[in-house]
């Protein structure tokens, strides 16, 4: 590999960076409108890797291209359906704090 | 292998600016700053999508993720916060754990990623990109296509019915 030239490992590496930095925030933050932030992080890191596969490795198929179309229209329902959830456990316990969402211990 | 000095100077531009407004949106107090910055890093990311020859990927993101996902994060941040905006995005007590968890993480997906010899096929991204996947999304994938529409209508009907106000 030549130093100055980008291929798949670049695009890899990156995409691998940025779902740690996801995964961090969904394990690390109290917020629940910070998690659901954070996830979406992890799913552009997906979508990297699936835009760059689909250049690199099959050019022609546009199937990576077509996942990520689908990552991102589930991603949206996802954001919407979460932020629901939240506003409604919202009105219910005033707090967003994920430490004190505490039903389901026993 | 793309080598063009253009193409390596964006490629390395837009993956600081990724790397740099992802670590912000983790790292602000403030929860409305790291939506702030969240729409920096999606468009960033768009712009990613065009070196790697997505273009209508591109737009998608820019319109999805950077206009409506932000927009609704904002809202959904305006009907649950009270007070003092500055502690909003506090960490929890498991921090250092999680830190070493994501290290090791990201450290063995990057070293796995760089000792593997891809198969890259070496052949260009066809000029049509929009016209190749309207083609695949109304023929070999319509049922997704559709599946897709269908969920997105259980969404919208199932945020309504969460989010909607009580009366008593």
């Amino acid at each position: 590999m030549q130093p100055l030239s980008i291929g798949l490992v670049h695009y890899t590496v990156l995409s691998a960076i940025l779902f740690g930095i996801g995964l961090f925030g969904v394990l690390a933050k109290k917020n629940a409108v910070s998690v659901l932030i954070c996830i979406e992080l992890m799913l552009n890191a997906v979508n990297i890797n699936l835009i760059a596969f689909s250049k690199f490795v099959t050019p022609g198929d546009f199937i990576g291209q077509i996942f990520a179309i689908f990552v991102i229209t589930v991603a949206a329902a996802e954001v919407g359906v979460g932020l629901a959830i939240i506003i409604a456990i919202y009105r219910n316990k005033l707090t967003v704090n994920l430490d004190e969402f505490d039903w389901l211990k026993w | 292998m793309e080598s063009s000095i253009w193409t390596v100077l964006a490629f390395y531009i837009l993956a600081a600016t990724i790397v740099g407004s992802a670590l912000l949106v983790v790292c602000l107090r403030n929860i409305v700053h790291s939506v702030l910055w969240l729409a920096v890093c999606f468009i960033a990311m768009a712009g990613l999508f065009l070196t790697l020859d997505a273009d209508f990927l591109a737009a998608v993101q820019v319109m999805v993720y950077a206009g409506a996902v932000c927009i609704m994060v904002v809202f959904g941040i305006m009907l649950i916060q009270r007070g003092n905006m500055g502690q909003t995005n506090l960490f929890n007590s498991q921090t250092k754990v999680s830190a070493a968890v994501v290290a090791l993480v990201i450290t063995l997906c990057g070293a796995l990623s760089a000792r593997t010899q891809w198969a890259t096929a070496g052949a260009p991204v066809p000029e049509k990109t929009v016209e190749n996947i309207a083609q695949l999304l109304l023929s070999k994938y319509v049922i997704p296509f559709e599946v897709a529409a269908l969920l997105l209508l259980v969404a919208l009907v199932g945020a309504i019915f969460l989010a909607r106000e009580v009366k008593e």
